[in-house]
């Protein structure tokens, strides 16, 4: 037998060969990825091209805007645990994708978003549809890389997938040229495991964790804050191991919440400008102060100079740069929270904490009384967004996925959903999108299909991204819509009213018809006006087998308490404007 | 208290870095004195010198925040007596002037410097050393009129004995290393 010829080996090796765009793909399923939400145009379509042999294995989701893509794949990481992918075309369709991309970086959200690049010869050349967008998206990135070759795309997407989900998660841009997806590249994949400049997590630290565990076993009053980076490495577990065997109380920041069961009796509730109050004031009052993956965001301290000065901080981080970057740890322990806190669980005394806890105790009753009984049982006629909100809670036993848009409706929806399960709070923290609420509420349905999504939402939001009704329309997701509607753009009116002497300076809406343009989506709708309806509909809501909205006309101007104004001290929350 | 610090960043050498870098001084509205980029002692890793004048807090931030930056090994920084740095700075005078008198001979001689190239219209003269040193031989060479002049970045180098690029990526190797075996 004769060998084969050497052009026959050439033949053979070019059949082999797969088009870069083609290796996009593969690459993906590589990863483990089901879905993709996207938007194709031009310089991405070799890429969508693609996508069209494997509609059996990947589910893509057209959003009605680029920016509804990246928040909805933004709502399914943070229900899933996974990267959340999406493609854009170059130029409008990339820049499209920025807001989310500062949302999910300043909010540690696993992503990886692909988009399509003018052709390498014409970078520079101000080509139609180019932007420069890992300039663009540099600063609001974890890491970006623009491929030009079909070669590189296999490991320019190992290394994106091991980049945005390892170590604190975060955003990836990989910016792909058009004649990179059109070139041919025999495929392998390989995952990546590490990176040389690149140490997504440090080792403990056992000195440092002894110290804590010293401090914590000698504290009167301990008080620990949880964030994110609970969620995030996984430790709610090892959380409420933790605060049980030392006894110690435990409020969360907005992106921590759902880390620990509502009802636990540890759990003190939420901090902040309008968290509860006693965790505010309480800050001020523990000699030692133990933050867990959170980062001391300037709506959870206040004024930093009067924050905490009388506690030893003791900070449990995963990302060196949040060490000693607003308060000052008097004891650092760098690495995965589960990891830190399992470790801190065995090194610490069992201990009561009794009537420090009672403490807390005694400050939710205080704001029971003069804040809570007045939004869950008010007097006037008109609804407050927390009755909406726990009616909705106590409908779906506290087990839904609670998505909330930016500003009052937001602030409602933590303050008055109870949490039974993790990952059921999804919200755009760092960055305060408005419009974040409905996409994100898509990606979460998609990515958690068995649990009841319910997104609130104010009228202002709403119509930031009204469009991607029609997405939930093409797809039939069940999502339930609840909008907060008080023909105002809520929060900033609050401030208006608070501290630029009642000047609404624009901010009262003429809204349109929320209900039928539901209808217009094929979406059915129902408002509500009075207390009587409320129940009814959103029973009605929560019943319907498909997508749902609900528009509530809430009292047009009611205040979101407790709040701690801009550069007041968190000891200074106030109960009430007539504080 | 501001003071100067030098900063001393290894990085992977890849295209959009220095503007990451820039941009977290940028974002700061901190100012960059100087900026200094060139190959290591190893290939294809970058060194990026810069010189700030800032509060230590915000230095150590800052170094932490380009630290955090995927593509870059590691970030340091230090005081000025803690390195030793030199810049160096280029001068053109006119060659008349260099004629007439044997003042700017003696300036070159007492300076240190030297002169690169003369021709009939200007004379180039380079002078290395810390920013005061370069500035004084401005000032002493235009009084007979500098027609161009120009100051490099700075260079620097630790004092210290162990700041050795290839040591310092074995124990990266072994950290790395170390990290997968706990997380399998």
């Amino acid at each position: 037998m004769t060998a084969p010829s050497k052009e026959f080996m050439e033949m053979k090796q070019k059949a082999m060969q797969i088009t870069g765009a083609e290796a996009v793909i593969r690459s993906l399923l590589e990863e483990g990825v089901e879905t993709i939400f996207g938007y194709p145009g031009g310089a991405i379509m070799p890429v969508y091209d693609a996508l069209y042999d494997f509609d059996k294995q990947v589910r893509h989701i057209l959003t009605r805007h680029e920016q509804g893509a990246v928040h909805a794949a933004q709502g399914y990481a943070r229900v899933t645990g996974d990267v959340g992918v999406c493609f854009a075309t170059s130029g409008p369709g990339a820049t499209n994708l920025i807001t989310g991309i500062a949302d999910a970086m300043i909010d540690s959200t696993p992503l990886v978003c692909i988009t399509g690049q003018v052709a390498s010869p014409l970078l520079g050349t101000d080509a139609f549809q180019e932007s420069d967008v890992v300039g663009i998206s540099m600063p609001v990135t974890k890491w970006n890389y623009q491929i030009t070759t079909p070669e590189e795309i296999p490991t320019a997407i190992a290394q994106a997938f091991y980049i945005a989900r390892s170590g604190r998660p975060g955003p990836v841009v990989l910016d792909l040229t058009k004649d990179a997806q059109f070139g041919k590249v025999d495929f392998t994949y390989k995952r990546c495991e590490k990176i040389r400049s690149y140490v997504p997590e440090y080792p403990l630290d056992k000195e440092s964790l002894k110290s804590a565990s010293d401090l914590i076993n000698s504290a009167k009053k301990p008080f620990l804050l949880f964030g994110q980076g609970v969620v995030l490495s996984g430790a709610e577990r090892e959380l409420q191991e933790f605060i049980e065997k030392a006894g110690i109380p435990a409020a969360g920041t907005l992106l921590g919440l759902s880390a620990l069961d509502s009802e636990h009796e540890l759990n003190t509730g939420m901090l902040g400008m309008h968290g509860n109050y006693g965790p505010n004031i309480k800050t001020n009052e523990c000699d030692v102060l133990i933050a867990v993956g959170m980062r001391f965001d300037d709506r959870v301290t206040g004024d930093v100079k009067r924050y905490a000065r009388q506690a030893k901080v003791i900070h449990l981080e995963i990302d060196p740069s949040e060490i000693n970057k607003i308060i000052k740890a008097d004891i650092a322990v760098l690495g995965d929270a589960k990891k830190s806190l399992r470790m801190l669980t065995r090194l610490v005394k069992r201990q009561e904490h009794t009537d420090w806890v009672n403490e807390f105790h005694q400050a939710a009753d205080i704001e029971d009384e003069k804040v809570i009984q007045k939004d869950l049982f008010p007097v006037k006629p008109g609804l407050t967004m927390g009755e909406v909100v726990r009616m909705s809670s106590e409908l779906t036993n506290n087990q839904s996925v609670v998505v909330a848009d930016v500003g009052q409706n937001q602030m409602a929806a933590a303050r008055y959903s109870k949490f039974s399960k993790t990952r059921s709070h999804i919200s755009s923290g760092g960055l305060g999108t408005m419009g974040f609420g409905l996409p994100a509420a898509i990606g979460a349905k998609i990515g958690a299909p068995d649990r009841e999504v319910v997104a609130f939402v104010g009228d202002g939001g709403l119509q930031m991204t009204i469009q991607e009704l029609g997405t939930i329309a093409q797809e039939n997701l069940p999502v339930k819509l609840v909008v907060l509607n008080n023909h105002f753009l809520g929060m900033v009116r609050q401030w208006q009213q608070l501290f630029f002497e009642r000047r609404y300076s624009f901010t009262e809406m003429v809204n349109p018809d929320f209900v039928k343009i539901a209808e217009g989506f094929g979406i059915p709708g129902k408002q509500v006006t009075t207390r009587e309806e409320l129940k009814v509909a959103m029973k009605e809501m929560i019943d319907n087998p498909g997508p749902f909205l609900l528009d509530v006309l809430v009292e047009k101007e009611d205040n979101i308490f407790p709040m701690v104004p801009t550069g007041a001290s968190v000891s200074d929350i106030l109960l009430s404007a007539e504080e | 208290m501001k003071e100067e610090f030098i900063i001393s960043a290894y990085s992977e050498n890849h295209i959009g870095l220095l503007n990451r870098i820039t941009i977290i001084f940028t974002r700061r509205k901190v100012n960059i004195e100087s900026l200094t980029v060139s190959e290591s002692a190893l290939r294809g890793i970058s060194k990026f010198t810069i010189v700030v004048r800032e509060e230590r807090s915000r230095v150590e931030n800052i170094v932490k925040q380009i630290e955090k930056q995927v593509d870059v090994l590691k970030a340091y920084f230090h005081t000025n007596e803690e390195m030793i740095f030199q810049e160096i700075a280029l001068y053109k005078v006119p060659t008349q002037a260099l004629m007439e008198s044997d003042q700017i001979e003696r300036m070159v001689r007492k300076h240190n410097a030297r002169i690169l190239e003369i021709t009939k219209d200007y004379t180039v003269i380079e002078k290395t050393g810390h920013k005061e040193e370069t500035q004084e031989l401005f000032e002493g060479l235009n009084k007979f009129g500098v027609l161009q002049f120009i100051r490099s970045g700075r260079v620097a180098i630790t004092r210290s004995a162990n700041e050795r690029l290839s040591e310092f990526l074995a124990e990266r190797d072994a950290l790395l290393a170390s990290i997968e075996m706990k997380s399998n």
